[in-house]
């Protein structure tokens, strides 16, 4: 009934080019950005933030970033922990160079290291495709987890090879270290999430993106009709990486607060974050989201019921864990290949037509 | 400097029968690449899983006993016998042929004709399922494997090289046999395919899939041939790396060294496989031995074959022995 855009006129092409075209969804929308602006930060403790809510929006960037790279311009790519990793140690090099300058810039910049990285590993994309590529990208995860253990410049030479966030502010405001407030934490890592997400979903609609989508589709038909894949991958590449840069930082400073690279950023890291925009949807921003949704709750209702309820030994429910992940990828590519997306797509289409559907 | 180059000629040797076991691994990649098209990255969690599965068997475990353990309350670990290896072995090859069936129904039967990115994805699905399953039944624990395979320093190589070079070379026995279970396997695997009806029909899906079904092939029947000699072939690679190193799960990841052998040596090619897995053993250990450990801090295994394979490809995309990728639009 209300999910329509019959009677729903647009005057202005700026108002017909906008990235929710129906009412109802834009409302929607600014309902959402409503409640976790202005209700979730007053209802939250530190159990939450730490549980869901932090992992949920840092996984979301990296999912976004890698949703652009594998999504949208069909490089597939298993070096994300090693990207993540690039990030979490510029942004602790940054933090600790320059202890007086706000957070935000050091996020930013670390997301900015990253991306002349990752277009330094996206270089061999240009001759390699498909599987090559992405066992060529393998490369990127182990040499640089390698780089950040056996490097001591890196982590400032401590004794442990860990590198551990001291205390910086934003604003006066306390983000990283021991004795930060969750409302903080959780504003912090929302406005990169929103600002990841505006980017991300503006430039993949606007020219760039249908480059990126060219070369996906048909990457020699792309280059006959005047996309250059030189600029489409590494662009692509780079956008990624500055994502993927800025939740590695995120994951690190604020998030974890101390790392241990082989372990956090290892490439279990990168299968995480492929399986979050397989189940959450290939191409489409809310799948990134949906798909790091899913994934952080997973492991958690799991916990719930395995070991809470039924009183299961932890490392059973672990075990468990694994095969429902793996079995639900498999389902998720038989079943639905485009992913939760798609789901909410289908949903949203029914509900248009709705109650009339034929 | 005569000291320095004995050392490296074991490296040398060393690294050669590092290589084999790559090989090996890598060898299971290729045969199921070939005939179906399908990138099989679980084709390490396979090994791992058929290791698991054999030491299990041995040992008398009871599957799934944790798991039947929490959810009925009871206490069941050992069913109280141990069986000969040699029956292990069979029983596991049976457990590896029904993994390929269920795989190949349950799974790809679903997913042909899909984009090879997808079914690429789907086998890392497979591997983490497996990887799961492998530990809900025999648990997580490492295993030590024993199927009477001969271990420890060959005194013969050891005293001939010592009369030789003043300097004897140390080499696994375990090494020696695995390379001559890898040529023999091989060797095995070729004759396999090109003599026999069944491997004639192998190669000829690998063709072309339509073709193939046009005269008269099953390609479902070929599928789970593949796969079960790929599971045959893992549970080789298993017992090798499971007797060198203890059952463990980074079994799994000493198979992704596969990956860059592959990328070396060409998806499809079975020499291929080989060379590759000879020139990254060697080349990584020698690497380590006079660049890595002197100079840039050690532990340069981790990455060293795949910058090589990374470098390699930018010059040679489709590998050493690999068929010359043409496109078309």
């Amino acid at each position: 009934m209300l999910y329509r855009e019959s009677g729903d006129f647009s005057s202005t092409y700026a108002e017909d080019s906008q990235t929710f075209p129906i009412k109802f969804d834009r409302y929607r929308y600014y309902f959402v950005l409503f409640i976790a602006i202005a209700v979730i930060p007053f209802m939250i403790n530190d159990y939450w933030v730490n549980s869901l809510f932090l992992p949920f929006l840092i996984y979301a960037i990296a999912a976004i970033g890698l949703n652009i790279l594998v999504g949208y311009c069909g490089q597939v790519s298993l070096g994300t922990g090693g990207f993540m990793a690039v990030g979490a140690y510029a942004c602790y090099k940054f933090m600790t160079a320059f202890p007086e300058v706000s957070m935000l810039v050091h996020v930013l910049l670390s997301g900015l290291v990253t991306a002349c990285v990752g277009v330094l590993f996206g270089l061999p994309s240009l001759r390699i495709k498909g599987f090559y590529l992405a066992v060529a990208t393998l490369a990127a995860q182990f040499f640089l987890v390698w780089l950040f253990n056996r490097v001591p410049w890196f982590y400032n030479y401590s004794a442990s090879g860990q590198i551990s966030a001291p205390e910086r502010t934003f604003f006066g405001i306390e983000i990283t270290g021991p004795n930060t407030q969750a409302w903080a934490t959780y504003l912090f890592c929302l406005m990169f999430v929103i600002f990841s997400a505006y980017v991300a979903r503006n430039l993949t609609r606007g020219s760039v993106g249908r480059k990126w989508m060219a070369i996906r589709d048909m990457d020699i038909a792309a280059e006959i009709i005047g996309v250059s894949p030189l600029r489409a991958k590494l662009t692509a590449f780079a956008v990624s990486s500055f994502f993927i840069g800025i939740s590695g930082a995120l994951f690190f400073s604020v998030y974890l607060g101390a790392v241990e690279v082989g372990e956090v950023f290892g490439i279990q890291k990168s299968f995480l974050v492929l399986f979050m925009i397989i189940i959450g949807g290939l191409g489409s921003i809310f799948g990134s989201f949906a798909g790091a949704a899913f994934l952080v709750l997973l492991p958690v209702a799991l916990k719930i019921v395995g070991v809470d309820w039924l009183g299961w030994p932890t490392d059973i429910v672990a075990h468990l864990q694994l095969v429902i992940v793996g079995g639900l990828i498999i389902i998720f590519l038989i079943a639905e290949p485009h992913g939760l997306a798609q789901l909410w797509r289908v949903a949203k289409e029914k509900l248009r037509l709705w109650p009339f559907p034929h | 400097m005569p000291e320095q180059l004995a050392f490296t000629i074991e490296v040398f040797l060393n690294g050669l029968m590092a290589g084999v076991l790559y090989a090996l691994v890598a060898l299971g990649f290729v045969l199921i690449y070939k005939a179906s098209g399908i990138f099989n990255y679980a084709q390490g969690v396979m090994a791992l899983f058929a290791a698991l599965t054999l030491a299990g068997i041995i040992d008398g475990q009871v599957p799934f006993s944790h798991l039947i353990n929490a959810i009925l309350g009871t206490d069941i670990h050992h069913f109280g016998w141990h069986v000969p290896a040699f029956l292990a072995i069979l029983l596991t090859m049976v457990v590896m042929i029904g993994l390929a069936y269920a795989v190949q129904r349950l799974v790809f039967r679903h997913l042909v004709g899909q984009e090879p990115i997808i079914l690429f994805m789907a086998t890392i699905g497979l591997a983490y399922f497996l990887e799961g399953v492998g530990d809900l039944m025999w648990g997580s624990d490492i295993k030590s494997m024993d199927v009477g395979l001969p271990q420890g320093l060959n005194t013969w190589i050891d005293d001939t090289t010592f009369n030789a070079f003043g300097y004897g070379f140390f080499i696994d026995n375990l090494d020696i046999v695995a390379s001559i279970i890898a040529a023999l396997l091989v060797i095995g695997l070729v004759m396999f395919a090109q003599y026999t009806k069944q491997g004639r029909a192998m190669r000829a899906v690998a063709d072309d899939h339509q073709a193939a079904l046009s005269v008269g092939v099953s390609l479902n029947f070929i599928w789970i041939l593949v796969w079960s000699l790929a599971g045959f072939v893992a549970l080789v690679a298993g017992i090798m790396w499971g007797t060198k190193s203890g059952v463990q799960f980074s079994l799994s990841l000493i198979a992704l060294k596969a990956l860059p052998v592959l990328m070396l040596g060409g998806f499809t090619s079975i020499p291929g496989a080989i060379v590759g897995g000879l020139i990254i053993g060697v080349g990584e250990k020698l690497f380590e031995f006079l660049i890595g450990a002197p100079f840039l801090g050690g532990a340069t295994e981790n990455w060293f074959a795949y910058m090589l394979a990374l470098i390699f490809l930018v010059f040679r995309p489709q590998g050493l022995f690999g068929e010359k990728i043409i496109e078309r639009v």
